[in-house]
């Protein structure tokens, strides 16, 4: 290391690996994962959800949650914001989840298509 | 991709409680599942919570697990990281006072809600063997700010501004200790990281090692650069093995990437740092004494002057700095002495890691704001005293120190105010004593460690403390007149005028300050030979009261020297004694509360 400036690019690259544990971020996903989401399916939503915020770094955390209660709707991908507001989108795969954090996590666009009316 | 971070502590008093195997455990059920690469498990430092040890920590979801065994991991995998259910049961919890319902989120617990952490921020939150995550917390910019946009002067000034004090005891104002080593002529000159901590019941120094070694090395080298020195010791004794290994780890990662070692920052200045392991003799962390051991000669101390900042190691101007106070330094130089000296009191700033101990529910280290009262750092945060037993005296500043009462309880803790008060800040123990606890036998206990610790280059504390401790013995012991009183007192104040170093100087603290406050325990063993605690043996009697006992026998079943005697179903039991050895088995024993302890 040779300049202040290669300690900032570190600091920003290291930061992202250890922002989980700070809490503040405006979006918290949860994927419903008790056994009847995940015979839904839910797995491979959760990993494309995992696997796209590593790429984008869109701001929020995703995080598994048990039975929501709605089995039927299953898989389920709720999306809390920081008032706490929470839109549940339904019977999500691998491709909404997607589509889900571009539109609503990364600009704050509702889908509504998905979510439970 | 990671989705998951699981916390572990591995901190020392974790570490104790089988932490270890609760990383293995939870890193082979993760394995089981095919979940290892998306959850993270991470060794931290200290959470502070020692008393509920070990602590687990899941992130993103913010829910801390307490007392958690090996056993419980397999439940902790497959229920909350694979599923999402929190196992509540091993949640750590508080309860409302208003609604009585349990609290499950971390940011209202009462033990952290209370506490504001500069010196610990990184404990408990980081891997203390990556540099990657320390750097994440934006570690070593104070270090690249200093070197490339400050001269060493305005580093000392800013340091100066924020009024930090000496944390290790003294509470000597640090940016005035470096000033003078800045004004020794140029040359070679030594930067000291005293962590050698000896109080007993202090442990923060550790833990900060421990949890966040980087931050002592990175303010090592501000420090360096401020007086002008380009090495560095870090003086620790051998009996901290984790907090060493996790130095040496520290050390060579820095030095990795150039944060250490020549032309840090392209600035031209070098910086290295070399750990001296010490034997743990308490006279070593007196700073002459310190000095003498790092040369590898006996740790004996040496008048002052000269200072230390003056003649030092190798006869070089040295400033020594304790680990707490290096650990305030980074954040004051990142975040500005103003910010710095916005927390805390007039003319003791910043915050305070206390290690508490003793009769306290929360056993473990707390950061709070200097100017916190004691009723809220016993209260508050520690739980107050368990089984419902009654708050006695809370002592601080270890074997230098003394004790605080109830009165005191309302005083904001600061340097000045402990002194005031007739006990110190020390280096932040704090052990909490309750009733059960006799005074006498508190000041005997210190004083025997003050006996052994000793390093003897000075009569008054090498005969002395060996005296008053004969004599404290004898009170215990049911063997004190007035005359023993007196004398200790007058023997006391000898020892305190006339020791050669700190360790002589404040060997008495503990027996002045019982004597003031606790006169009527010593006069209690002294004249009516009795322990009103009920702790010194030779003090107690046992009898059995006839009117409540039943014949049943318990009592003489338990009893190791046969010392009680009667018929079983027909006549009273009795206690001889002369063959009575005061242990208590048969007040145990007793179901009907027939053996009296007097």
């Amino acid at each position: 290391m040779k300049t202040l400036q290669d300690l900032q690019k570190l600091r920003d690259e290291a930061k992202k690996r250890v922002s989980m544990r700070e809490g503040d971020v405006r979006y918290r996903v949860l994927v419903g994962m008790a056994t009847c989401g995940i015979a839904a399916g839910a797995r491979p939503v959760l990993n494309a959800l995992v696997e796209a915020c590593a790429k984008e770094h869109y701001d929020c955390t995703v995080t598994q949650t048990g039975c929501i209660g709605m089995c039927t709707y299953e898989p389920i991908v709720e999306v809390l914001d920081q008032d706490g507001k929470k839109t549940t989108y339904i019977h999500v795969d691998a491709k909404k989840a997607v589509e889900i954090l571009e539109s609503h996590v990364k600009n704050g666009i509702l889908l509504e298509a998905y979510s439970l009316q | 991709m990671e989705r998951m971070h699981v916390l572990v502590c591995a901190g020392t008093g974790c570490t104790s409680s089988l932490s270890a195997q609760v990383v293995e455990q939870i890193q082979s059920e993760l394995v089981k599942l095919n979940l290892q690469t998306e959850v993270k498990v991470i060794k931290t430092g200290c959470f502070g919570l020692c008393q509920k040890g070990p602590i687990v920590a899941i992130h993103p979801d913010r829910v801390f697990y307490c007392h958690v065994t090996p056993a419980d991991a397999a439940e902790i995998v497959a229920e909350h990281i694979y599923k999402g259910r929190p196992v509540k049961r091993l949640e750590l919890t508080d309860i409302d006072e208003v609604t009585k319902e349990k609290i499950f989120n971390i940011d209202e617990i009462k033990f952290y809600a209370k506490q504001q952490r500069i010196a610990l921020k990184n404990c408990g939150v980081i891997n203390p063997e990556d540099i990657d995550e320390y750097i994440a917390m934006e570690g070593y910019m104070a270090l690249g700010k200093a070197l490339t946009t400050m001269t060493p002067q305005e580093v000392i000034d800013e340091v100066k501004k924020s009024g930090l004090r000496g944390r290790g005891g003294g509470g000597f104002p640090t940016g005035a200790k470096w000033q003078f080593a800045a004004n020794q002529p140029k040359g070679q000159k030594y930067v000291i990281c005293n962590a050698d901590e000896g109080d007993p019941g202090a442990f923060m120094d550790r833990s900060i090692l421990e949890g966040d070694p980087h931050v002592v090395l990175e303010s090592m080298a501000i420090a360096g650069y401020a007086i002008g020195a380009n090495h560095g010791y870090v003086y620790i004794r051998a009996e901290y093995p984790i907090a060493v290994e996790r130095l040496e780890i520290a050390l060579k990662q820095a030095r990795e990437l150039g944060l250490l070692g020549n032309n840090i920052f392209s600035s031209g200045f070098d910086f290295d740092i070399e750990i001296r392991l010490g034997a743990g003799a308490f006279v070593c962390g007196e700073e002459t004494a310190l000095i003498q051991s790092i040369e590898g000669k006996r740790g004996m101390p040496r008048p002052k002057p000269p200072f230390p900042a003056v003649s030092g190691v190798w006869g070089k101007p040295t400033i020594i700095n304790n680990v707490e106070t290096f650990a305030n330094v980074a954040p004051i130089l990142r975040k500005g002495s103003e910010w710095f000296a916005s927390i805390g009191t007039e003319k003791s700033k910043g915050t305070k890691v206390f290690a508490l101990g003793g009769k306290i529910s929360n056993t473990g280290l707390v950061e709070v704001p200097m100017g916190t009262t004691l009723r809220e750092v016993i209260y508050e945060i520690g739980g107050g005293c368990p089984d419902n037993k009654n708050f006695k005296a809370v002592q601080t500043g270890g074997p230098s120190g003394g004790c605080l009462t109830e009165a005191d309880l309302d005083t904001g803790i600061d340097f000045d105010n402990l002194v005031a008060l007739g006990s110190m800040m020390g280096s932040g123990g704090m052990i909490v004593l309750d009733e059960d606890n006799c005074m006498v036998d508190v000041a005997r206990f210190y004083m025997d460690f003050i006996v052994d610790e000793s390093c003897g280059k000075c009569s008054p504390c090498r005969i002395g403390t060996k005296r008053m401790l004969e004599m404290l013995t004898d009170i215990c012991e049911g063997r004190g007149t007035a005359e023993t009183l007196s004398e200790l007192e007058r023997l006391a104040h000898k020892v305190k005028d006339t020791s050669l170093c700190g360790l002589g100087q404040t060997a008495s603290n503990p027996v002045l300050s019982t004597l003031r406050l606790f006169k009527s325990e010593y006069d209690a063993h002294v004249f009516d030979k009795k322990c009103p605690a009920h702790v010194c043996k030779n003090l107690l009697t046992y009898s059995i009261e006839a009117e409540l006992c039943r014949k049943c026998g318990l009592c003489a079943r338990n009893c190791p020297t046969s010392a009680i005697t009667g018929v079983l179903g027909k006549e009273v039991y009795v206690i001889d004694p002369a063959k009575c050895i005061r242990c208590g088995a048969c007040m145990t024993a007793c179901r009907f509360g027939a053996v009296l302890r007097g």
